[in-house]
Protein backbone atom coordinates (compact mmCIF):
# COMPACT_ATOMS: atom_id res chain seq x y z
CA UNK A 1 0.00 0.00 0.00
CA UNK A 2 1.07 3.74 -0.70
CA UNK A 3 0.49 6.28 1.49
CA UNK A 4 0.65 9.84 1.40
CA UNK A 5 1.55 11.94 4.55
CA UNK A 6 0.31 15.52 5.15
CA UNK A 7 3.27 17.24 6.44
CA UNK A 8 2.23 19.93 9.37
CA UNK A 9 4.70 22.78 9.05
CA UNK A 10 5.94 26.60 9.05
CA UNK A 11 8.13 26.40 5.93
CA UNK A 12 11.25 26.33 7.00
CA UNK A 13 10.62 23.16 9.69
CA UNK A 14 8.68 20.18 10.18
CA UNK A 15 6.19 20.74 13.33
CA UNK A 16 6.20 17.20 15.52
CA UNK A 17 2.74 16.18 15.25
CA UNK A 18 4.00 14.77 11.53
CA UNK A 19 5.93 12.65 13.29
CA UNK A 20 3.56 10.15 14.76
CA UNK A 21 1.55 10.50 11.71
CA UNK A 22 4.41 9.12 9.53
CA UNK A 23 5.29 6.02 12.17
CA UNK A 24 0.96 5.47 11.68
CA UNK A 25 1.13 5.35 8.49
CA UNK A 26 4.28 3.00 8.17
CA UNK A 27 2.29 0.34 9.29
CA UNK A 28 -0.22 1.01 6.71
CA UNK A 29 3.03 0.91 3.83
CA UNK A 30 5.21 3.11 2.03
CA UNK A 31 5.62 6.68 3.35
CA UNK A 32 5.53 9.42 0.80
CA UNK A 33 5.43 12.59 2.31
CA UNK A 34 3.43 15.62 0.80
CA UNK A 35 4.99 19.07 1.70
CA UNK A 36 2.38 22.06 0.37
CA UNK A 37 3.46 25.32 1.21
CA UNK A 38 4.91 28.95 -0.05
CA UNK A 39 8.92 28.83 -0.25
CA UNK A 40 8.89 25.45 1.58
CA UNK A 41 12.75 24.10 0.64
CA UNK A 42 13.42 24.11 4.20
CA UNK A 43 10.68 21.78 5.64
CA UNK A 44 10.83 19.41 2.58
CA UNK A 45 14.54 19.10 3.28
CA UNK A 46 13.59 18.21 7.18
CA UNK A 47 10.62 16.43 5.59
CA UNK A 48 13.37 14.43 3.66
CA UNK A 49 15.56 13.14 6.24
CA UNK A 50 12.73 11.40 8.78
CA UNK A 51 13.34 8.15 9.15
CA UNK A 52 10.87 6.17 7.18
CA UNK A 53 9.70 8.65 4.44
CA UNK A 54 10.56 6.96 1.29
CA UNK A 55 10.09 10.47 -0.91
CA UNK A 56 8.96 14.18 -0.49
CA UNK A 57 6.47 15.80 -2.86
CA UNK A 58 7.31 19.86 -2.92
CA UNK A 59 4.52 21.48 -3.93
CA UNK A 60 5.30 25.35 -3.28
CA UNK A 61 3.15 28.17 -4.51
CA UNK A 62 1.82 30.89 -2.84
CA UNK A 63 -1.70 29.62 -2.79
CA UNK A 64 -0.27 26.69 -0.50
CA UNK A 65 1.07 29.24 1.68
CA UNK A 66 -0.86 29.14 4.81
CA UNK A 67 -2.54 25.85 4.34
CA UNK A 68 -5.83 26.85 3.35
CA UNK A 69 -8.31 23.71 3.26
CA UNK A 70 -9.64 25.23 -0.16
CA UNK A 71 -6.39 25.48 -1.86
CA UNK A 72 -4.83 21.92 -0.72
CA UNK A 73 -7.93 19.56 -0.23
CA UNK A 74 -7.97 19.42 -4.57
CA UNK A 75 -4.41 19.52 -4.80
CA UNK A 76 -3.90 16.46 -2.58
CA UNK A 77 -7.64 14.61 -4.08
CA UNK A 78 -5.81 15.03 -7.53
CA UNK A 79 -2.37 13.43 -6.00
CA UNK A 80 -4.30 10.36 -4.24
CA UNK A 81 -4.80 9.34 -7.57
CA UNK A 82 -1.44 7.46 -7.18
CA UNK A 83 -2.15 6.54 -3.35
CA UNK A 84 -4.25 4.01 -1.20
CA UNK A 85 -4.39 6.12 1.60
CA UNK A 86 -4.02 9.71 2.92
CA UNK A 87 -3.05 10.47 6.49
CA UNK A 88 -2.70 13.81 8.49
CA UNK A 89 -2.34 14.32 11.84
CA UNK A 90 -5.63 15.19 14.00
CA UNK A 91 -4.29 18.83 14.31
CA UNK A 92 -6.39 21.93 13.36
CA UNK A 93 -4.88 21.91 10.30
CA UNK A 94 -5.13 18.39 9.95
CA UNK A 95 -8.52 18.44 10.81
CA UNK A 96 -9.81 21.38 8.71
CA UNK A 97 -8.27 19.53 5.60
CA UNK A 98 -8.61 15.70 5.44
CA UNK A 99 -12.20 15.74 5.59
CA UNK A 100 -12.19 18.11 2.93
CA UNK A 101 -10.00 15.92 0.88
CA UNK A 102 -12.13 12.57 1.83
CA UNK A 103 -15.69 14.21 0.39
CA UNK A 104 -13.84 14.60 -2.94
CA UNK A 105 -12.64 11.86 -3.01
CA UNK A 106 -16.28 9.93 -1.83
CA UNK A 107 -15.06 7.83 1.52
CA UNK A 108 -15.75 8.41 4.58
CA UNK A 109 -12.81 9.48 6.95
CA UNK A 110 -11.41 7.80 10.43
CA UNK A 111 -10.85 10.73 12.84
CA UNK A 112 -8.35 10.24 15.48
CA UNK A 113 -7.02 6.80 14.54
CA UNK A 114 -5.57 5.66 17.98
CA UNK A 115 -4.11 1.97 16.18
CA UNK A 116 -4.32 0.75 12.78
CA UNK A 117 -5.22 -2.93 13.56
CA UNK A 118 -4.94 -4.30 10.20
CA UNK A 119 -4.96 -1.72 6.28
CA UNK A 120 -8.88 -1.33 6.75
CA UNK A 121 -9.20 -1.71 10.34
CA UNK A 122 -8.39 0.80 12.92
CA UNK A 123 -9.26 2.05 16.43
CA UNK A 124 -10.82 5.38 17.67
CA UNK A 125 -12.13 6.84 20.44
CA UNK A 126 -15.82 8.38 20.77
CA UNK A 127 -17.87 10.17 23.29
CA UNK A 128 -14.68 12.45 24.82
CA UNK A 129 -12.99 8.77 25.05
CA UNK A 130 -15.10 7.17 27.26
CA UNK A 131 -16.08 4.23 24.43
CA UNK A 132 -13.18 3.07 22.22
CA UNK A 133 -14.75 2.13 18.99
CA UNK A 134 -13.15 -0.20 16.51
CA UNK A 135 -14.35 1.03 12.56
CA UNK A 136 -13.60 -1.08 9.17
CA UNK A 137 -13.85 0.79 6.55
CA UNK A 138 -15.13 -0.64 3.51
CA UNK A 139 -13.51 2.63 0.90
CA UNK A 140 -11.24 1.75 -1.66
CA UNK A 141 -9.10 4.85 -0.31
CA UNK A 142 -8.60 5.52 3.76
CA UNK A 143 -8.28 9.17 4.72
CA UNK A 144 -7.21 8.99 8.35
CA UNK A 145 -6.22 11.81 10.99
CA UNK A 146 -3.94 10.05 13.45
CA UNK A 147 -3.88 10.58 17.17
CA UNK A 148 -0.61 12.21 18.26
CA UNK A 149 -0.28 10.71 21.63
CA UNK A 150 -1.35 7.28 20.05
CA UNK A 151 1.78 6.65 18.32
CA UNK A 152 5.26 7.01 18.37
CA UNK A 153 6.88 9.98 16.67
CA UNK A 154 9.63 9.01 14.17
CA UNK A 155 12.69 9.83 14.52
CA UNK A 156 14.01 13.38 13.01
CA UNK A 157 16.99 12.10 11.37
CA UNK A 158 18.19 8.94 9.60
CA UNK A 159 15.82 9.41 6.34
CA UNK A 160 17.44 10.78 3.18
CA UNK A 161 14.44 10.56 0.67
CA UNK A 162 14.16 12.49 -2.92
CA UNK A 163 12.57 15.68 -2.78
CA UNK A 164 10.28 16.23 -6.20
CA UNK A 165 8.52 18.63 -7.25
CA UNK A 166 4.91 18.85 -7.90
CA UNK A 167 2.22 21.45 -8.51
CA UNK A 168 -1.74 21.72 -8.61
CA UNK A 169 -4.54 23.76 -9.46
CA UNK A 170 -2.70 26.49 -7.19
CA UNK A 171 -5.74 29.37 -5.87
CA UNK A 172 -9.82 28.58 -5.92
CA UNK A 173 -10.27 31.80 -5.24
CA UNK A 174 -12.76 30.96 -2.41
CA UNK A 175 -11.24 32.01 0.15
CA UNK A 176 -7.76 34.12 1.45
CA UNK A 177 -5.75 34.55 4.53
CA UNK A 178 -5.94 37.78 6.39
CA UNK A 179 -4.16 37.29 10.01
CA UNK A 180 -3.22 35.35 12.35
CA UNK A 181 -2.32 35.85 16.06
CA UNK A 182 -0.10 33.32 16.87
CA UNK A 183 1.04 32.93 20.73
CA UNK A 184 4.71 33.18 21.20
CA UNK A 185 6.46 31.42 24.20
CA UNK A 186 9.41 30.00 25.96
CA UNK A 187 7.78 27.09 27.11
CA UNK A 188 7.49 23.70 25.46
CA UNK A 189 4.53 23.13 23.23
CA UNK A 190 1.68 21.39 25.34
CA UNK A 191 1.43 18.74 22.88
CA UNK A 192 5.17 17.60 22.87
CA UNK A 193 6.02 18.98 26.68
CA UNK A 194 6.86 16.25 29.11
CA UNK A 195 5.34 17.98 31.97
CA UNK A 196 2.01 20.06 32.08
CA UNK A 197 1.24 22.27 34.62
CA UNK A 198 -2.96 23.23 34.35
CA UNK A 199 -4.92 25.40 36.11
CA UNK A 200 -8.53 25.52 36.24
CA UNK A 201 -11.55 28.16 37.36
CA UNK A 202 -10.20 27.91 40.88
CA UNK A 203 -7.37 30.14 39.93
CA UNK A 204 -9.69 33.20 39.70
CA UNK A 205 -7.96 35.67 37.05
CA UNK A 206 -5.05 35.52 34.65
CA UNK A 207 -2.78 37.59 37.07
CA UNK A 208 -2.77 34.35 39.63
CA UNK A 209 -2.39 32.11 36.72
CA UNK A 210 0.94 34.39 36.20
CA UNK A 211 1.77 34.38 40.01
CA UNK A 212 0.98 30.69 41.12
CA UNK A 213 0.96 28.61 37.72
CA UNK A 214 3.86 30.23 35.82
CA UNK A 215 6.77 29.87 38.63
CA UNK A 216 6.15 26.47 39.82
CA UNK A 217 6.02 25.92 35.36
CA UNK A 218 9.20 27.50 35.39
CA UNK A 219 10.71 25.30 37.96
CA UNK A 220 9.73 22.68 36.34
CA UNK A 221 10.67 22.98 32.81
CA UNK A 222 6.81 22.43 32.46
CA UNK A 223 4.14 23.30 29.61
CA UNK A 224 1.21 25.36 30.98
CA UNK A 225 -2.45 23.89 30.48
CA UNK A 226 -5.74 25.18 31.05
CA UNK A 227 -9.34 23.94 31.82
CA UNK A 228 -12.06 25.22 29.52
CA UNK A 229 -13.54 27.55 32.60
CA UNK A 230 -10.19 29.11 32.44
CA UNK A 231 -10.25 29.85 29.05
CA UNK A 232 -13.54 31.31 29.22
CA UNK A 233 -12.88 33.38 31.32
CA UNK A 234 -10.00 34.69 29.32
CA UNK A 235 -7.31 34.00 32.41
CA UNK A 236 -4.86 32.65 29.27
CA UNK A 237 -5.44 32.37 25.56
CA UNK A 238 -7.23 29.54 23.47
CA UNK A 239 -4.28 27.62 22.82
CA UNK A 240 -3.95 26.38 26.50
CA UNK A 241 -6.82 24.70 26.24
CA UNK A 242 -6.83 20.72 27.22
CA UNK A 243 -9.73 18.64 26.70
CA UNK A 244 -12.19 16.90 24.18
CA UNK A 245 -12.40 20.29 22.47
CA UNK A 246 -9.02 21.23 22.89
CA UNK A 247 -5.46 19.66 23.26
CA UNK A 248 -4.82 16.10 23.76
CA UNK A 249 -2.01 15.44 25.71
CA UNK A 250 -0.05 12.70 27.19
CA UNK A 251 2.89 14.08 29.36
CA UNK A 252 5.03 11.84 31.67
CA UNK A 253 3.59 14.28 33.95
CA UNK A 254 0.10 16.12 34.39
CA UNK A 255 -0.47 18.55 37.50
CA UNK A 256 -4.25 19.68 37.81
CA UNK A 257 -4.37 22.90 39.78
CA UNK A 258 -8.06 23.65 40.74
CA UNK A 259 -9.29 21.74 37.94
CA UNK A 260 -12.76 19.62 39.12
CA UNK A 261 -12.06 16.97 36.77
CA UNK A 262 -14.84 16.91 34.14
CA UNK A 263 -15.29 14.46 31.83
CA UNK A 264 -14.70 16.48 28.65
CA UNK A 265 -11.34 17.61 30.50
CA UNK A 266 -9.93 14.47 31.14
CA UNK A 267 -10.66 13.29 27.76
CA UNK A 268 -7.72 15.33 27.16
CA UNK A 269 -5.25 14.03 29.65
CA UNK A 270 -6.38 10.98 30.75
CA UNK A 271 -3.40 9.11 29.35
CA UNK A 272 -1.19 11.18 30.61
CA UNK A 273 1.77 8.92 32.74
CA UNK A 274 1.53 10.49 35.88
CA UNK A 275 -1.28 12.75 37.14
CA UNK A 276 -1.07 14.87 40.08
CA UNK A 277 -4.03 16.38 41.49
CA UNK A 278 -4.60 19.63 44.10
CA UNK A 279 -7.99 20.47 45.37
CA UNK A 280 -9.47 21.39 47.81
CA UNK A 281 -12.31 19.40 47.32
CA UNK A 282 -11.79 15.95 48.23
CA UNK A 283 -14.41 14.30 46.26
CA UNK A 284 -13.41 16.17 42.94
CA UNK A 285 -13.98 14.06 40.08
CA UNK A 286 -10.25 13.98 39.18
CA UNK A 287 -8.77 11.88 42.57
CA UNK A 288 -10.10 9.26 40.57
CA UNK A 289 -7.99 9.26 37.75
CA UNK A 290 -4.67 11.01 39.69
CA UNK A 291 -2.04 8.87 41.03
CA UNK A 292 -1.09 11.53 43.49
CA UNK A 293 -4.05 13.61 45.15
CA UNK A 294 -3.55 16.36 47.55
CA UNK A 295 -6.38 17.92 48.92
CA UNK A 296 -6.13 21.69 50.32
CA UNK A 297 -6.59 25.08 48.80
CA UNK A 298 -3.93 25.80 45.95
CA UNK A 299 -3.07 29.18 46.88
CA UNK A 300 -0.87 27.91 50.06
CA UNK A 301 -0.18 24.49 48.26
CA UNK A 302 1.69 25.62 44.98
CA UNK A 303 3.62 28.39 46.28
CA UNK A 304 4.95 26.47 49.11
CA UNK A 305 5.46 23.59 46.69
CA UNK A 306 7.54 25.70 44.20
CA UNK A 307 9.79 26.93 46.81
CA UNK A 308 10.51 23.72 48.27
CA UNK A 309 11.30 22.13 44.81
CA UNK B 1 -29.37 36.00 3.39
CA UNK B 2 -30.79 32.96 4.24
CA UNK B 3 -28.85 30.61 7.61
CA UNK B 4 -28.70 27.34 7.22
CA UNK B 5 -28.18 25.47 10.81
CA UNK B 6 -28.19 21.69 10.88
CA UNK B 7 -28.53 20.47 14.58
CA UNK B 8 -27.71 17.23 15.86
CA UNK B 9 -29.80 15.44 18.76
CA UNK B 10 -26.86 14.26 20.90
CA UNK B 11 -26.39 12.31 24.69
CA UNK B 12 -26.56 15.26 26.67
CA UNK B 13 -23.04 16.05 27.60
CA UNK B 14 -24.09 15.91 31.29
CA UNK B 15 -24.64 12.07 31.00
CA UNK B 16 -21.74 9.69 31.57
CA UNK B 17 -21.72 7.39 28.57
CA UNK B 18 -21.90 4.00 29.44
CA UNK B 19 -20.73 1.22 26.78
CA UNK B 20 -23.41 -1.71 26.30
CA UNK B 21 -22.30 -5.10 27.57
CA UNK B 22 -22.56 -6.66 23.89
CA UNK B 23 -20.06 -4.37 22.84
CA UNK B 24 -21.89 -2.90 20.22
CA UNK B 25 -22.20 0.72 21.47
CA UNK B 26 -23.11 3.26 24.09
CA UNK B 27 -26.16 2.50 25.61
CA UNK B 28 -28.65 5.34 24.64
CA UNK B 29 -31.65 3.67 26.16
CA UNK B 30 -33.60 5.96 28.92
CA UNK B 31 -30.74 8.83 28.96
CA UNK B 32 -31.19 12.42 28.58
CA UNK B 33 -30.68 13.74 25.18
CA UNK B 34 -30.60 17.20 23.82
CA UNK B 35 -29.06 19.43 20.87
CA UNK B 36 -25.54 18.92 20.20
CA UNK B 37 -23.47 21.74 22.48
CA UNK B 38 -22.01 23.39 19.29
CA UNK B 39 -24.82 23.33 17.61
CA UNK B 40 -26.69 25.04 20.28
CA UNK B 41 -23.65 28.09 19.35
CA UNK B 42 -24.45 27.91 15.93
CA UNK B 43 -28.43 28.52 16.26
CA UNK B 44 -27.55 31.22 18.71
CA UNK B 45 -24.65 32.79 15.84
CA UNK B 46 -27.66 32.40 13.29
CA UNK B 47 -30.29 34.52 15.51
CA UNK B 48 -27.50 37.17 16.20
CA UNK B 49 -27.16 37.71 12.39
CA UNK B 50 -30.52 38.29 12.45
CA UNK B 51 -31.15 40.28 14.87
CA UNK B 52 -27.94 42.50 13.47
CA UNK B 53 -30.10 42.90 10.37
CA UNK B 54 -27.66 40.21 8.11
CA UNK B 55 -29.67 37.27 7.67
CA UNK B 56 -33.33 37.16 7.00
CA UNK B 57 -34.60 33.62 7.94
CA UNK B 58 -32.74 30.78 9.80
CA UNK B 59 -33.55 27.14 8.68
CA UNK B 60 -33.18 24.53 10.94
CA UNK B 61 -31.89 20.97 9.01
CA UNK B 62 -31.51 17.44 11.58
CA UNK B 63 -31.02 13.86 10.25
CA UNK B 64 -32.23 11.00 12.33
CA UNK B 65 -34.88 9.56 14.12
CA UNK B 66 -38.60 11.02 15.21
CA UNK B 67 -37.12 12.23 18.03
CA UNK B 68 -34.78 14.84 16.55
CA UNK B 69 -38.04 16.80 16.31
CA UNK B 70 -37.68 17.85 20.03
CA UNK B 71 -34.06 19.08 18.81
CA UNK B 72 -35.48 21.10 16.23
CA UNK B 73 -38.18 21.84 18.22
CA UNK B 74 -35.78 23.74 20.43
CA UNK B 75 -33.70 25.08 18.03
CA UNK B 76 -36.98 27.19 16.57
CA UNK B 77 -38.07 28.27 20.41
CA UNK B 78 -34.77 29.59 20.54
CA UNK B 79 -35.40 32.33 17.60
CA UNK B 80 -35.24 29.92 14.04
CA UNK B 81 -38.02 30.25 11.97
CA UNK B 82 -38.40 26.33 10.47
CA UNK B 83 -37.63 23.05 10.78
CA UNK B 84 -36.86 20.40 8.10
CA UNK B 85 -36.48 16.86 9.24
CA UNK B 86 -34.55 14.33 7.35
CA UNK B 87 -35.51 10.83 8.90
CA UNK B 88 -33.64 7.87 8.66
CA UNK B 89 -34.07 5.49 11.67
CA UNK B 90 -30.09 4.14 11.04
CA UNK B 91 -27.16 5.97 11.29
CA UNK B 92 -25.88 8.73 8.97
CA UNK B 93 -22.52 8.93 8.39
CA UNK B 94 -20.76 12.65 8.20
CA UNK B 95 -20.23 11.44 4.44
CA UNK B 96 -23.74 10.84 4.13
CA UNK B 97 -24.88 13.81 6.18
CA UNK B 98 -23.19 15.98 4.37
CA UNK B 99 -24.23 14.68 1.08
CA UNK B 100 -27.87 15.48 2.25
CA UNK B 101 -26.82 19.08 3.43
CA UNK B 102 -25.55 19.50 -0.03
CA UNK B 103 -28.63 18.73 -1.06
CA UNK B 104 -30.99 21.02 1.44
CA UNK B 105 -28.02 23.83 0.52
CA UNK B 106 -28.79 23.77 -2.78
CA UNK B 107 -33.00 23.76 -2.59
CA UNK B 108 -32.86 26.57 -0.07
CA UNK B 109 -29.48 28.34 -1.31
CA UNK B 110 -28.27 29.98 1.82
CA UNK B 111 -25.61 32.35 2.30
CA UNK B 112 -24.65 30.75 5.06
CA UNK B 113 -24.03 26.81 6.70
CA UNK B 114 -23.38 27.15 10.84
CA UNK B 115 -22.33 23.83 11.63
CA UNK B 116 -20.95 22.44 14.86
CA UNK B 117 -17.34 22.19 14.75
CA UNK B 118 -17.96 18.17 16.04
CA UNK B 119 -20.62 16.27 17.66
CA UNK B 120 -20.05 15.29 21.13
CA UNK B 121 -21.15 11.99 20.61
CA UNK B 122 -18.63 10.77 17.84
CA UNK B 123 -16.39 13.60 18.21
CA UNK B 124 -15.78 13.20 13.96
CA UNK B 125 -15.34 17.02 13.45
CA UNK B 126 -15.70 16.22 9.84
CA UNK B 127 -19.47 17.25 8.53
CA UNK B 128 -18.58 21.01 7.60
CA UNK B 129 -15.32 20.22 5.94
CA UNK B 130 -17.40 17.86 3.52
CA UNK B 131 -20.22 20.01 2.81
CA UNK B 132 -17.67 22.60 2.06
CA UNK B 133 -16.41 20.13 -0.74
CA UNK B 134 -19.55 19.03 -1.99
CA UNK B 135 -20.49 22.34 -2.63
CA UNK B 136 -17.48 23.92 -3.65
CA UNK B 137 -17.61 26.87 -0.97
CA UNK B 138 -14.89 28.20 0.86
CA UNK B 139 -14.86 27.13 4.81
CA UNK B 140 -14.43 28.86 8.11
CA UNK B 141 -13.93 26.18 10.99
CA UNK B 142 -13.47 25.87 14.67
CA UNK B 143 -14.91 30.27 14.61
CA UNK B 144 -14.54 31.96 17.89
CA UNK B 145 -15.95 35.34 15.16
CA UNK B 146 -17.86 35.69 12.69
CA UNK B 147 -18.34 38.75 10.46
CA UNK B 148 -20.35 39.02 7.38
CA UNK B 149 -19.42 42.47 5.23
CA UNK B 150 -21.04 42.42 2.01
CA UNK B 151 -20.58 38.87 -0.21
CA UNK B 152 -17.67 38.12 1.86
CA UNK B 153 -17.43 36.68 5.72
CA UNK B 154 -14.49 37.03 7.65
CA UNK B 155 -14.22 34.08 10.14
CA UNK B 156 -11.32 34.20 12.98
CA UNK B 157 -10.56 30.13 14.12
CA UNK B 158 -9.36 28.23 16.93
CA UNK B 159 -6.16 27.02 15.72
CA UNK B 160 -3.52 24.96 17.69
CA UNK B 161 -0.94 27.56 18.27
CA UNK B 162 -3.66 30.51 18.75
CA UNK B 163 -5.89 32.46 16.48
CA UNK B 164 -5.97 32.57 12.61
CA UNK B 165 -8.42 35.00 10.20
CA UNK B 166 -9.58 34.10 7.07
CA UNK B 167 -11.78 35.52 4.67
CA UNK B 168 -14.43 33.92 2.69
CA UNK B 169 -16.41 34.34 -0.77
CA UNK B 170 -20.04 33.55 0.56
CA UNK B 171 -22.43 31.18 0.18
CA UNK B 172 -19.63 29.45 2.66
CA UNK B 173 -19.65 26.96 5.45
CA UNK B 174 -18.64 27.82 9.45
CA UNK B 175 -18.11 25.65 11.86
CA UNK B 176 -18.15 27.21 15.58
CA UNK B 177 -15.83 26.69 18.59
CA UNK B 178 -17.24 27.09 22.25
CA UNK B 179 -15.97 30.40 23.04
CA UNK B 180 -18.08 31.90 19.30
CA UNK B 181 -21.04 32.71 22.22
CA UNK B 182 -23.21 31.63 24.66
CA UNK B 183 -26.28 30.52 23.50
CA UNK B 184 -29.55 32.33 25.10
CA UNK B 185 -32.54 29.83 26.69
CA UNK B 186 -35.40 29.59 25.24
CA UNK B 187 -38.40 31.80 27.15
CA UNK B 188 -41.60 30.13 27.81
CA UNK B 189 -43.68 32.02 25.36
CA UNK B 190 -41.13 31.27 22.24
CA UNK B 191 -41.34 27.81 23.51
CA UNK B 192 -44.95 27.77 23.26
CA UNK B 193 -44.92 29.74 19.80
CA UNK B 194 -42.30 27.20 18.46
CA UNK B 195 -44.91 24.81 18.76
CA UNK B 196 -46.65 26.47 15.16
CA UNK B 197 -43.33 26.95 13.47
CA UNK B 198 -43.22 24.89 10.50
CA UNK B 199 -41.46 21.53 10.74
CA UNK B 200 -41.13 19.54 6.85
CA UNK B 201 -40.55 15.87 6.74
CA UNK B 202 -38.16 14.47 4.23
CA UNK B 203 -36.18 11.15 4.29
CA UNK B 204 -32.84 10.23 2.27
CA UNK B 205 -34.60 9.26 -0.69
CA UNK B 206 -36.61 12.03 -1.45
CA UNK B 207 -32.94 13.78 -1.93
CA UNK B 208 -31.49 10.78 -4.19
CA UNK B 209 -28.88 10.25 -1.81
CA UNK B 210 -27.50 7.05 -0.65
CA UNK B 211 -26.61 7.20 2.79
CA UNK B 212 -25.08 3.51 3.04
CA UNK B 213 -22.61 3.68 5.89
CA UNK B 214 -18.82 2.96 4.76
CA UNK B 215 -17.53 2.19 7.89
CA UNK B 216 -18.77 -0.56 9.48
CA UNK B 217 -18.59 -0.81 13.60
CA UNK B 218 -16.49 -4.00 14.64
CA UNK B 219 -16.79 -3.14 18.44
CA UNK B 220 -17.40 -0.42 20.95
CA UNK B 221 -14.89 -0.79 24.16
CA UNK B 222 -14.48 0.82 27.29
CA UNK B 223 -10.71 2.30 27.66
CA UNK B 224 -8.46 0.89 29.86
CA UNK B 225 -9.03 2.34 33.36
CA UNK B 226 -6.76 4.31 35.29
CA UNK B 227 -6.33 3.20 39.07
CA UNK B 228 -6.81 5.95 41.33
CA UNK B 229 -3.24 6.68 43.26
CA UNK B 230 -2.84 7.92 46.82
CA UNK B 231 -3.50 10.89 48.84
CA UNK B 232 -0.53 12.93 50.30
CA UNK B 233 -0.85 14.84 53.45
CA UNK B 234 1.34 17.86 52.89
CA UNK B 235 3.32 19.30 50.07
CA UNK B 236 6.27 17.41 51.75
CA UNK B 237 4.57 14.11 51.54
CA UNK B 238 3.92 15.57 47.48
CA UNK B 239 7.33 16.33 46.67
CA UNK B 240 8.85 12.97 48.22
CA UNK B 241 6.30 10.97 46.02
CA UNK B 242 7.62 13.52 43.21
CA UNK B 243 11.20 12.16 43.75
CA UNK B 244 10.27 8.68 44.08
CA UNK B 245 8.67 8.93 40.75
CA UNK B 246 11.55 10.58 39.04
CA UNK B 247 9.75 14.07 38.43
CA UNK B 248 12.05 15.73 40.24
CA UNK B 249 15.83 15.09 41.84
C1 LIG C 1 -19.29 20.67 24.50
C2 LIG C 1 -18.37 20.88 25.66
C3 LIG C 1 -17.01 20.78 25.46
C4 LIG C 1 -16.13 20.97 26.51
N1 LIG C 1 -14.79 20.88 26.27
C5 LIG C 1 -13.92 21.04 27.29
C6 LIG C 1 -12.51 20.93 27.11
O1 LIG C 1 -12.03 20.67 26.01
N2 LIG C 1 -11.71 21.11 28.19
C7 LIG C 1 -12.18 21.39 29.42
O2 LIG C 1 -11.38 21.55 30.36
N3 LIG C 1 -13.50 21.52 29.63
C8 LIG C 1 -14.37 21.36 28.60
N4 LIG C 1 -15.72 21.52 28.82
C9 LIG C 1 -16.14 22.07 30.13
C10 LIG C 1 -16.22 21.07 31.25
O3 LIG C 1 -17.47 20.44 31.22
C11 LIG C 1 -16.04 21.78 32.61
O4 LIG C 1 -17.02 22.79 32.72
C12 LIG C 1 -14.67 22.42 32.83
O5 LIG C 1 -13.64 21.49 32.53
C13 LIG C 1 -14.56 22.88 34.26
O6 LIG C 1 -13.34 23.55 34.48
P1 LIG C 1 -12.69 23.58 35.93
O7 LIG C 1 -12.40 22.20 36.36
O8 LIG C 1 -11.55 24.54 35.85
O9 LIG C 1 -13.82 24.29 36.78
P2 LIG C 1 -14.74 23.72 37.94
O10 LIG C 1 -15.47 22.52 37.49
O11 LIG C 1 -15.52 24.86 38.44
O12 LIG C 1 -13.71 23.22 39.02
C14 LIG C 1 -12.94 24.06 39.83
C15 LIG C 1 -12.30 23.17 40.88
O13 LIG C 1 -11.41 23.95 41.67
C16 LIG C 1 -11.51 23.54 43.02
N5 LIG C 1 -11.09 24.66 43.85
C17 LIG C 1 -11.75 25.82 44.05
N6 LIG C 1 -11.02 26.66 44.82
C18 LIG C 1 -9.88 26.01 45.13
C19 LIG C 1 -8.74 26.33 45.90
N7 LIG C 1 -8.60 27.51 46.50
N8 LIG C 1 -7.75 25.41 46.00
C20 LIG C 1 -7.86 24.19 45.38
N9 LIG C 1 -8.93 23.83 44.64
C21 LIG C 1 -9.92 24.73 44.50
C22 LIG C 1 -12.94 23.15 43.22
O14 LIG C 1 -13.06 22.19 44.26
C23 LIG C 1 -13.30 22.53 41.85
O15 LIG C 1 -13.07 21.11 41.84
C24 LIG C 1 -16.61 21.30 27.79
C25 LIG C 1 -17.99 21.38 28.00
C26 LIG C 1 -18.86 21.17 26.95
C27 LIG C 1 -20.33 21.27 27.20
C1 LIG D 1 -24.62 4.88 19.33
C2 LIG D 1 -24.15 5.20 17.95
C3 LIG D 1 -23.91 4.15 17.08
C4 LIG D 1 -23.47 4.40 15.80
N1 LIG D 1 -23.32 3.36 14.99
C5 LIG D 1 -22.91 3.57 13.76
C6 LIG D 1 -22.79 2.48 12.88
O1 LIG D 1 -23.04 1.32 13.22
N2 LIG D 1 -22.35 2.72 11.64
C7 LIG D 1 -22.05 3.96 11.25
O2 LIG D 1 -21.67 4.11 10.12
N3 LIG D 1 -22.17 5.05 12.03
C8 LIG D 1 -22.59 4.88 13.28
N4 LIG D 1 -22.72 5.95 14.10
C9 LIG D 1 -22.28 7.29 13.61
C10 LIG D 1 -23.43 8.19 13.16
O3 LIG D 1 -23.67 7.93 11.83
C11 LIG D 1 -23.03 9.67 13.38
O4 LIG D 1 -24.14 10.32 13.83
C12 LIG D 1 -22.55 10.38 12.15
O5 LIG D 1 -21.39 9.69 11.75
C13 LIG D 1 -22.24 11.87 12.40
O6 LIG D 1 -20.97 12.01 13.07
P1 LIG D 1 -20.64 13.28 13.95
O7 LIG D 1 -21.91 13.77 14.46
O8 LIG D 1 -19.56 12.92 14.90
O9 LIG D 1 -20.09 14.31 12.85
P2 LIG D 1 -19.38 15.69 13.06
O10 LIG D 1 -18.68 15.90 11.78
O11 LIG D 1 -18.59 15.70 14.33
O12 LIG D 1 -20.59 16.72 13.20
C14 LIG D 1 -20.36 18.11 13.03
C15 LIG D 1 -21.64 18.87 12.81
O13 LIG D 1 -22.35 18.39 11.69
C16 LIG D 1 -23.76 18.54 11.89
N5 LIG D 1 -24.38 17.22 11.89
C17 LIG D 1 -23.78 16.00 12.09
N6 LIG D 1 -24.71 15.02 12.06
C18 LIG D 1 -25.90 15.62 11.86
C19 LIG D 1 -27.22 15.15 11.74
N7 LIG D 1 -27.50 13.84 11.83
N8 LIG D 1 -28.21 16.05 11.52
C20 LIG D 1 -27.96 17.37 11.42
N9 LIG D 1 -26.71 17.88 11.54
C21 LIG D 1 -25.71 17.03 11.76
C22 LIG D 1 -23.93 19.22 13.21
O14 LIG D 1 -23.99 20.61 13.00
C23 LIG D 1 -22.64 18.83 13.94
O15 LIG D 1 -22.28 19.70 14.98
C24 LIG D 1 -23.19 5.74 15.37
C25 LIG D 1 -23.43 6.76 16.25
C26 LIG D 1 -23.92 6.53 17.51
C27 LIG D 1 -24.20 7.68 18.40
Amino acid sequence: MSVLVWVEHDNASVKDATLAAVTAAGKLGDVVALVAGHGAQGAADAAAKIAGVSKVLLADDAAYGHGLAENVAPLIADLMAGYDAFVAPATTTGKNIAPRVAALLDVMQVSEVLSVESADTFTRPIYAGNAIATVKSSDAKKVLTIRGTAFDKAATEGGSAAVEAVSGKGDTGLSSFVGSEIAKSERPELTSAKIIVSGGRALASGENFTSIIEPLADKLGAGVGASRAAVDAGYVPNDYQVGQTGKIVAPEVYIAIGISGAIQHLAGMKDSKVIIAINKDEDAPIFQVADVGLVGDLFKIVPELTEKL
Amino acid sequence: MKVLVPVKRVLDYNVKPRVKADGTGVDLANVKMSMNPFDEIAVEEAIRLKEKGVASEIVVVSIGEQKAQETLRTALAMGADRAILIVSEDKVEPLGVAKLLAKVAEAEQPGLVILGKQAIDDDNNQTGQMLGALLGWGQGTFASKVEVSGDSVEVTREVDGGLETVKLKTPAIVTTDLRLNEPRYASLPNIMKAKSKPMEQKTPADYGVDVTPRLSIVKVEEPAKRQAGVKVADVDELIGKLKTLGVVA
